[in-house]
């Protein structure tokens, strides 16, 4: 070990700068952080990246992920706690600032606590080792004979002679290079990691004092409102903004394409922005929801096979019953709480910008890019996010307001209403699955063919013991995956995004082959089921529902789905009764038993666990949007119905124990089963099958008749 | 035309002068820089905005600012009191009755008037009182034990 004099890098002064006085320790493990590790795509190598101990003793968590109402303000500092023995509420989470925190692609995928974890919990045993090494010469005892707890370095044999974090902190000013890196605890050993454990954000968020992006109020900020289209693909023909000029104290800026009112409230800039009277050539989309299915199989291209086993023919050669089904999903929505929000103030050379984003990396890069400053003149800061699920991933709000901040010279705020949040949302991507399967004589499914138009593959691998099967994606979920130009507006990752549509299909299906094998559901499926992992999930679900199945359609309302969702597996078990008279079904109860590795904090996986089924109603009964020639004709939630109070169940969660199996995501899985668990359900109670989400009362009626 | 319009906030008087018409919601955030009452719909169909008004809920989003004048009006800033939380405030974080967290001040005020006027609610009235509230997180459960917990607290007189 050596003591190096201080050797800031540009980057560090900054960084110091920026976290404020009182630094008075500094480890080192590596090479010193460097701009191109921090912009480059892995995360850093140094520790000092990801926590800072103050001279108060106190331990600040540096991460470039955000917190959205997931919970990972409370189980990260979990995670960095446990490694550093210091309790949890002497860790301050810093997170989405990207002058302080690690480069971080962005927050989606449930990846917070399975990718990012690991190279904290690494960061925080480092920590430990360099404050044993500082206290074993301040002490003057063997750093064998130390132990780190509650914040303090004690002697084994005497717990008199310590040394506090904030003792050893002070007045330090030094770099530490490790020789050798010290390996992270065993699970055994977690005192504050596995415990369940409450939110550290609440009390903010019940006192009002938590801020969101549009909170956000530098000094002579103005409120932008934006002219938009009726519809996508419509363009601009003629605009007069006369009457709007004459509101008191407007401004209006007219760039490109882009015509915005400006005022220091909102709703008076709303206001000036009704009285722009525009007119715009129609778009060319002649969509709507009743074409979009047989437009998807029409443009679809060539599909690429996600995986393959066997042979197709072969299969089908040993097939004793032959299944074939198409199955549906419209487009649906995020929204949000928050809509989304962006502020910006440029003072001089430098921007700072708030924005709701799921990616605040990637907002500095487009920012930095729009408004021609370098990278690291751009400060992005993510205050508190009022719900993501994928559509905070982007959003043409934070360039909207850069281009307008240096437009007006001042601090400007784009906040997005709700019909522009409906309008501009990258909605989950309609598709369409096709499934022909195959069951032998012993009820053994012998061959799984699986066509799959823009759902994204996620989730689409069979887990079922299949020995011929195929799965094709023609056209993923948007982005680079495939989609792009073939829907009539903007589609992308939606909680859990293609594994929603993918399990709706997958588990319907092979509930329609239990049916003609004489099975029960959870039978059949235990019976093509040799993945031990899945067969403990199901055998916990059904212990807990503590009902038994019958074949199906048994009038009972049971329904029952599985899957691997990126590694967490999960099974549950649905209760519905279904009105027959006027097709609404009442959900009374959801079971879930969800595998999820190791579980940092047991009460922030039920809470996701719950917040997904409540969600996940929704895409099964009511979310589709509507949508004509280009326009959207859902605007808001008169229409657009999503879960209340009246809709939500009895649930009851299950953490099924595996905890030498490190974490996995917890945020999205889920919600990808109620699709499927619910279809089965409906079909369980009326004998009747619907093939297309959501299962409006509608489509149960056609359905019965 | 602006107007000086006089009422209570949070139990303190205060003058606002600006157009009449001008929703309730916009100068709590704007004018008086009060940003714990949320925007999230803007016409009335979700209850994030929702602030009590002589105790009565109302959709701030929807209420003209002529509309408090002389009255007393609450929102979530006005609920501790000498830095003490409300039964309600702790009983949402006892249960972990949020996550994003952006409904939250709406949810706790449409609680807060329910509880005034029935403080002893079955698990129908609550959901009945709130249903006009949106969580697309979905913390519907733990928000019914938070407001159950708290009408239990604030029935034994300990806050």
């Amino acid at each position: 070990m050596k003591d190096d004099t201080y050797n800031f890098t540009l980057d560090r002064r900054e960084f110091f700068k920026l976290v404020g006085g009182g630094i008075v320790i500094f480890f080192a493990a590596g090479n010193p952080l460097t701009l191109q590790q921090r912009r480059g795509r892995g995360y850093p190598e140094d520790f000092n990246a990801y926590l800072r101990i103050g001279e108060d003793g106190r331990v600040s968590c540096f991460t470039g992920k955000i917190e959205m109402g997931q919970g990972i303000h409370t189980s990260l500092a979990q995670m960095l706690a446990e490694e550093l023995d210091v309790t949890l509420n002497n860790v301050d989470m810093v997170m989405g600032d990207t002058d302080l925190c690690p480069y971080d692609t962005g927050t989606f995928g449930s990846r917070s606590t399975k990718y990012f974890g690991p190279p904290l919990r690494k960061a925080g045993a480092e920590a430990r080792a360099v404050l044993i090494q500082l206290a074993s010469e301040k002490l003057g005892i063997p750093e064998e004979k130390l132990t780190a707890k509650d914040g303090s370095i004690f002697a084994h044999d005497d717990s008199t002679k310590k040394a506090s974090y904030a003792e050893l902190a002070k007045g330090k000013k030094i770099v530490r290079h490790l020789e050798k890196k010290p390996p992270i605890k065993h699970y055994s050993k977690h005192a504050v990691s596995g415990n369940p454990t409450d939110r550290m954000d609440s009390e903010q968020k019940v006192t009002g004092e938590a801020k969101f992006t549009g909170d956000i109020h530098p000094a002579d900020m103005l409120h932008a409102k934006i002219l938009r289209p009726p519809a996508h693909g419509a363009t601009l023909k003629s605009v007069d903004t006369s009457a709007a000029k004459k509101i008191q104290a407007i401004q209006i800026i007219q760039d490109k394409d882009m015509i915005a009112v400006l005022h220091k409230h909102p709703d008076v800039a709303e206001k000036a922005l009704g009285l722009i009277k525009a007119q715009f050539e129609p778009s060319g989309s002649t969509l709507d929801n009743q074409t979009i299915f047989q437009h998807l199989k029409d443009s679809a291209p060539e599909g690429n096979v996600v995986t393959e086993e066997g042979n197709i023919e072969d299969g089908r050669g040993l097939a004793a019953k032959k299944f074939e089904k198409a199955y549906y999903n419209h487009y649906v929505a995020h929204a949000p709480s928050e809509p989304h929000t962006a502020v910006i103030n440029i003072e001089g050379d430098k921007a700072t910008v708030w924005a709701s984003t799921q990616s605040p990396f990637r907002a500095q890069a487009e920012v930095a890019q729009v408004l021609s400053f370098p990278q690291e003149k751009v400060r992005v800061i993510t205050p508190f996010v009022g719900c993501g699920f994928g559509g905070k991933n982007q959003g043409n709000q934070i360039t909207e307001a850069a281009r307008l901040a240096q437009l007006s010279g001042k601090p400007v705020q784009v906040a997005w209403t709700r019909k522009e949040e409906f309008f501009f949302d990258t909605f989950r991507p309609a598709a369409v699955i096709d499934i022909k399967s195959g069951l032998n004589s012993a009820n053994q499914i012998v061959f799984w063919e699986y066509h799959n138009y823009f759902a994204g593959d996620r989730s689409s691998q069979p887990f079922y013991n299949i020995p011929h099967y195929r799965v094709l994606s023609m056209g993923g979920w948007g982005g680079r995956s495939g989609g792009g130009g073939v829907h009539p507006f903007g589609v992308g990752a939606w909680r859990g995004p293609g594994s929603n549509t993918n399990v709706f299909a997958i588990e319907s299906h092979v509930d329609i082959m239990a049916e003609e094998a004489v099975m029960n559901p959870l039978e059949f499926r235990m019976h093509n089921l040799t993945d031990e992992r899945m067969k403990r999930v199901l055998s916990a679900a059904a212990e807990k529902f503590g009902k038994s199945f019958s074949k199906a359609p048994s009038g009972k309302g049971f329904g029952l789905a599985c899957t691997d969702y990126l590694g967490t597996y999960l099974a549950t078990i649905a209760e519905v009764k279904v009105n027959k008279n006027n097709g609404e079904v009442r959900v009374e109860r959801v079971v879930c038993a969800q595998d999820t590795g190791e579980v940092i904090n047991p009460e922030g996986v039920r809470m996701q666990i719950e917040s997904c089924i409540t969600m996940g109603l929704g895409y099964c009964f009511t979310e589709e949007i509507r949508f004509s020639n280009g326009r959207i004709l859902d605007e808001n939630f008169d229409t657009y119905e999503i879960p209340r109070f009246s809709w939500t169940p009895k649930i009851e969660t299950v953490l099924v124990d595996n905890p030498e199996m490190p974490p996995q995501g917890c945020g999205e899985p889920a919600i990808t089963s109620m699709g499927g668990v619910i279809a089965n359900a409906v079909y369980d109670a009326i004998g009747k099958r619907v093939f297309t989400l959501p299962m409006t009362p509608t489509r149960i009626k056609e359905a019965l008749r | 035309m602006e107007k000086n319009i006089r009422f209570r906030l949070n139990g303190k008087t205060i003058n606002v002068t600006s157009s009449p018409d001008r929703m309730l919601l916009w100068v709590l955030r704007s004018d008086l820089e009060l940003t714990g009452t949320k925007y999230s719909c803007g016409e009335g169909f979700c209850g994030a905005c929702t602030v009590l008004v002589n105790n009565e809920p109302v959709l701030s989003c929807q209420f003209p600012l002529e509309g408090v004048e002389g009255k007393e009006v609450l929102t979530i800033e006005g609920l501790k009191k000498n830095g003490k939380l409300h039964p309600l405030q702790t009983a949402f974080m006892q249960h972990n009755a949020l996550q994003c967290g952006y409904c939250t001040p709406g949810m706790i005020l449409r609680a807060y008037s329910m509880l005034l006027k029935n403080p002893e609610p079955s698990t129908e009235n609550i959901v009945d009182a709130m249903e006009g509230n949106l969580c697309r997180c979905g913390s519907y459960n733990r928000i019914i034990q938070a407001i159950q917990t708290a009408a239990r607290t604030m029935r034994g007189g300990t806050s």
